[in-house]
């Protein structure tokens, strides 16, 4: 039997739905996972005005980057828990390097580069599609086992062939 | 002059800085305002259905916790200190400290360090009791630097 996970469209559709079209504020911001595999996960968020930060420039404001850069972040840890358990981010800290470009889509991308028993690490950027040339540059942990029960997105990394 | 000052300025006018976030539209996309409190301001965001991130819990979305706190950190400045410019985040860490339910958020802001250029300042989240905090959030802030140079202290 051939894993839902071993063809990329097909990957991209499950993490689609798990980690933005389930999640109500991912879904709000209109978040579209463009990649996802072991240990690295990449989204892109469209420009809109209802997420301008400055009418006046028409630059988006940091919290439409701080939630996609946190999923993005969070998504890249549930690729490497090979043993499903809820995590929930621990801290998360955003160097805003340069303004977005107004009416472009950001692209976020996140690796989780290191699990603890307990703790998970990862770095993410955020770009207009060159990565050399950031816009965000984030940092991130989160705790792993945290209270409550295992959500389908936090369970997808135990899945073979991801 | 940015709308934004010039909501300002007619905020201060008409004592109500509840005005700032109409003039910000992500501010009103997500609920989040001033709101005139007595001797400390406080900003608010309202529970709407859309800030949850677990719905299974249920629990509002990280993301949403640390863009009110950056909010909180610019409605702080552009009200309580004698900027010129529109205040321009640097940086910010966020620490999340307990899962949010989903009712209101409100928090509040303090500048820790104000300097000529850079602004240190502190915020901190909570719902129903202010002793248990949700949410922690330092950040930096470029205060009155017109052009893009990287910020030196």
């Amino acid at each position: 039997m051939t894993s839902p996970f071993a063809d990329r469209d097909a990957r991209i559709a499950l993490f689609q739905k798990w980690f933005s079209d389930t999640i109500p504020h991912s879904k709000a911001l209109g978040l579209k996972v463009i990649d996802a595999r072991r240990g690295f996960a990449s989204m892109q968020l469209d420009w809109r005005e209802e997420l301008v930060g400055n009418p006046e420039t028409g630059v988006l404001a940091g919290g439409p980057l701080t939630a996609m850069l946190d999923g993005c972040c969070g998504m890249a840890v549930a690729t490497m828990l090979k043993e499903p358990k809820p995590f929930a981010t621990l801290d998360l800290r955003i160097d805003y390097v340069r303004p977005a470009t107004p009416g472009k889509a950001v692209i976020a991308e996140a690796e989780c580069y290191r699990v603890t028993n307990s703790v998970a690490f990862t770095r993410a950027f955020a770009h207009h599609g060159d990565a050399k040339d950031p816009i965000a540059a984030a940092a991130g942990t989160f705790m792993l086992g945290t209270k409550g029960i295992v959500t389908r997105a936090q369970s997808i990394g135990a899945e073979p062939k991801i | 002059m940015s709308s934004l000052l010039e909501r300002l300025a007619e905020a201060r006018k008409a004592g109500d800085v509840g005005l700032l976030a109409e003039a910000i539209p992500y501010a009103r996309w997500m609920r989040i305002a001033p709101e005139n409190g007595i001797g400390e301001l406080l900003t608010r965001m309202r529970y709407h259905d859309g800030l949850i991130g677990n719905t299974f819990l249920p629990a509002l979305h990280g993301g949403t916790l640390g863009a009110m706190l950056e909010m909180t950190a610019i409605f702080h400045l552009l009200w309580e200190t004698e900027t010129e410019t529109v205040p321009k985040i640097v940086n910010i860490t966020v620490d999340y400290l307990r899962s949010a339910r989903p009712v209101d958020v409100i928090a509040r802001a303090t500048v820790t360090k104000q300097g000529r250029r850079m602004v240190n300042v502190f915020a901190e989240a909570w719902q129903d009791d202010r002793s248990k905090p949700v949410a922690t959030a330092n950040a930096h802030f470029l205060v009155k630097s017109s052009d893009d140079a990287p910020p030196s202290l």
